[in-house]
């Protein structure tokens, strides 16, 4: 036995125990996580995915209609925490005892298990299931694809990062909501004055704080610049334009932009969600999942239309297209490489028969979500929630450049260090020249 | 004074007697320490000469991610904090585990009852007491906030200074308890007749305390702080879930940094750098602190000496 993993384990462990804490006590909506179980007998595949509403039941559904239809060949789910799971999965695919069916976010975490060999090269499979793959959305294949070849079966629904907002709070200033990056300056000291945090924040999980970064990076600067980072090109974090983003947003958070604590407060317990329903906050800018559970645990805050929401406004002078976003085009399924070939068989018929079939497809539109099928839109009237669906449809379609979450495009090295650098720029520990400097040392680790 | 230990003294004996199959017993353990002590450090120090993203080929690298690590201004930042950490929480734990075990040490029944209220939070996980405290420390859905007290609804979390001030005060909270009960046991055990030979001699419980039960609780206290200072190189969970090691990098504490290093950005060699460092200092103050003992924990304070 390898002696490393036992250590591994057994700190996994405690973070798996503290972070599903984390969810229990913050939120009842999601259950206790099962008991992980790996490998797996033959005749049977297993599939780790994430906790949480609604994706977790429409998740579970999804197996459980194939097992149902298939009896023979079973698949077994277990759920984890969104940023447990993170480290779960690694680790359990370095250890080898990686699930069949790996759940994922594409980019660059994705390369690195194609790096290690550890996933399938589906190029062949889809080549042969062709209608597999024309029926889903082709932006959704970029994050998908490493080296000119396809590793993982994009699944569930595109999800572009938007501007969501109280109407009752900007009913109670009397203010519109914001068309420019101006515009949030000028609500910022009007909502502070009305003792209602402008903006809610979940700022310890550092992701959040990262999407403000990668929407004043391309308003101002366009896609062109992160593209650059992404790319390897040297010190493409010293960009002027990147800097000039980097201090808006320093700018926004030195006029006290963010609810009071944010650097305290976690996005996996929601808080930041109900910091908005609650009125304690006025605007937020988050991924379109956040619509599913603000609709479940809000009360009447969405089913009474006291939700706005927008695409992120354009900066003054900006050169970034304002039709650009950015988020997950998708989320991704891989094959475990190390997975018998009975188990890879079963996978294969699961993505072909199952992912994003008519029922999930449903369940997907009912939970406020497009799922990444080609003509989903023509399904999105009937559904309670058809004027936020057809906005993400809007959003989704109609972006110029839809770009993919950068700590989910970078390698998890660079990744890592982004993180730390943000979550230390809003904190205003370091400048937007500390920050650049910072990060031109990681490009092309 | 040899009332106080009738039954150590025979059982020694024999023990002595029969020294071969002592070794013989301690095998087991001999055997469990190498399977999860000894081998797995020996793997971390080997995994420190490569690089590894965790994942593909483990890569020799010889002393690369030992000249990385040592150059990277994250690490002194981490050992400060994990120094300030457990200074602060010695400084706050020891005189308070002293004064309640002191406390607890009388006969009276309703001391016995108070050692067990006291005892109830180290029951309790350290990840369920980072999960209460965050909520309870909530700025905005916290304890301050639903009662209306303004000064308890700081930003508990999110200012570099009052985050460690949280962290010293959940893990003194958490662990006063034990050390509360390993100084009433060894209070304990501090003859009587030296508390009546004092009184004879006119001394008050002030003075009783300072030239008695301090002098005959040094090896306890040395014990204790061992087990504190030890312990404090692995504060992780509590620190992990309360803070995540933010606000910026302010609770950033070594076992935090190896685990993002290795984990979060797959970098194992470096992670495995900070842990071999993590061991080094573990041992390096065990064996001061013995040495502060004056190496005579293995002796009696019974007969005063």
């Amino acid at each position: 036995m390898d002696p490393i993993s036992i250590s591994r384990r057994t700190l996994l462990r405690l973070s798996l125990v503290g972070t599903a804490g984390v969810g229990l006590a913050a939120c009842g909506s999601s259950g206790p996580d099962k008991a992980s179980d790996s490998g797996g007998s033959t005749g049977s595949a297993t599939y780790w995915y994430l906790s949480g509403a609604p994706g977790e039941g429409i998740r579970t559904n999804t197996v459980k209609r194939f097992n149902e239809a298939n009896p023979k060949t079973q698949i077994k789910g277990s759920t984890f925490q969104n940023d447990a799971y993170k480290t779960k999965i690694k680790t359990a695919i370095g250890a080898g005892e990686a699930p069949t069916i790996i759940w994922g976010w594409g980019g660059g975490g994705l390369k690195s298990y194609v790096d290690a060999s550890q996933v399938e090269d589906l190029t062949d499979w889809f080549g042969q299931n062709a209608a597999v793959k024309d029926r889903l959305f082709p932006s959704s294949f970029g994050a998908a694809t490493v080296g000119g070849k396809i590793y993982a079966m994009p699944c569930e629904t595109v999800q572009p990062i938007v501007l969501f907002y109280n109407k009752t709070s900007f009913e109670k200033i009397k203010a519109e909501p914001p068309k420019t990056w101006a515009d949030i300056m000028d609500l910022v000291p009007k909502f502070n004055a009305a003792k209602i945090a402008p903006f809610s924040l979940a700022g310890q999980s550092r992701w959040t704080n990262m999407m403000w970064l990668e929407f004043l990076f391309d308003r101002i600067g366009g896609p062109e610049v992160f593209q650059a980072v992404f790319d390897g090109t040297k010190d493409a974090w010293s960009n002027p334009l990147a800097i000039q983003a980097l201090t808006e947003c320093q700018k926004l958070i030195k006029a006290n932009g963010f609810i009071k604590g944010f650097s305290s407060i976690t996005a996996d317990s929601n808080a930041d969600q109900a910091l908005l329903y609650t009125g304690k906050a006025a605007m937020m800018l988050h991924g379109t999942w956040t619509y599913g559970s603000m609709a479940t645990d809000g009360g009447d805050f969405v089913s009474g239309g006291h939700l706005g929401y927008m695409n992120f406004p354009p900066v003054d002078g900006g050169k970034g297209d304002p039709t650009n976003t950015v988020g997950n085009p998708g989320q991704y399924l891989s094959i475990s490489s190390k997975a018998t070939a009975e188990q890879k068989d079963i996978a294969k018929k699961f993505f072909a028969t199952a992912v994003l079939s008519d029922a999930e497809k449903k369940e997907w539109i009912a939970s406020g979500g497009i799922p990444i099928v080609k003509g989903a839109d023509a399904e999105l009237a009937n559904s309670k929630d058809a004027d936020f669906l057809k906005f993400v449809y809007g959003v989704a379609s109609g972006a110029k450049t839809f770009a993919q979450s950068w700590d989910q495009a970078l390698s998890p090295t660079a990744a890592e260090s982004l993180l730390d650098n943000i979550a230390k720029l809003f904190q205003l520990q370091i400048t937007p020249e500390q920050f650049a400097t910072n990060m031109n040392q990681t490009i092309g680790t | 004074m040899s009332t106080a230990r009738p039954s150590t003294a025979p059982a020694g004996a024999s023990l002595a007697g029969r020294s071969g199959s002592v070794t013989w017993m301690a095998l087991p353990a001999m055997v469990i320490f190498t399977a999860f002590g000894v081998i797995p450090l020996l793997g971390v120090l080997g995994l420190s000469f490569t690089s590894w993203d965790g994942i593909g080929v483990i890569h020799f690298t010889g002393l690369r991610s030992w000249r990385a690590e040592l150059a990277n201004p994250g690490l002194p930042h981490a050992i400060f904090v994990t120094f300030k950490i457990m200074i602060l929480s010695w400084l706050v734990q020891t005189p308070l585990s002293i004064l309640i075990g002191v406390f607890l040490a009388g006969h009276q029944r309703y001391r016995n009852w108070l050692a067990v209220l006291y005892f109830i939070p180290l029951l309790l996980s350290s990840a369920a007491i980072a999960v209460a405290y965050k909520a309870l420390l909530d700025p905005n859905f916290g304890l301050g906030a639903g009662l209306h007290i303004g000064w308890l609804s700081q930003d508990w979390l999110g200012r570099g200074g009052l985050a460690v001030a949280v962290v010293i005060f959940i893990v003194s909270w958490q662990f006063i308890p034990f050390h509360s009960l390993i100084y009433q046991g060894a209070a304990r055990q501090i003859p009587r007749t030296m508390y009546e030979a004092a009184e004879i001699d006119g001394a008050g419980r002030i003075r009783a305390f300072w030239s008695i039960t301090l002098p005959q609780l040094k090896n306890t206290v040395i014990a204790s702080s061992t087990l504190m200072v030890v312990g404090s190189l692995t504060f992780f969970d509590l620190i992990f879930i309360l803070t995540a090691g933010g606000p910026g990098d302010a609770t950033r504490v070594l076992a935090l940094s190896m685990y993002k290093t290795g984990f979060q950005a797959n970098l194992m060699g470096l992670a495995s750098v900070i842990a071999v460092i993590l061991v080094l200092f573990g041992v390096g103050l065990a064996l001061l602190l013995r040495r502060i003992g004056g190496g005579a924990n293995t002796q009696s304070t019974l007969e005063g000496g």
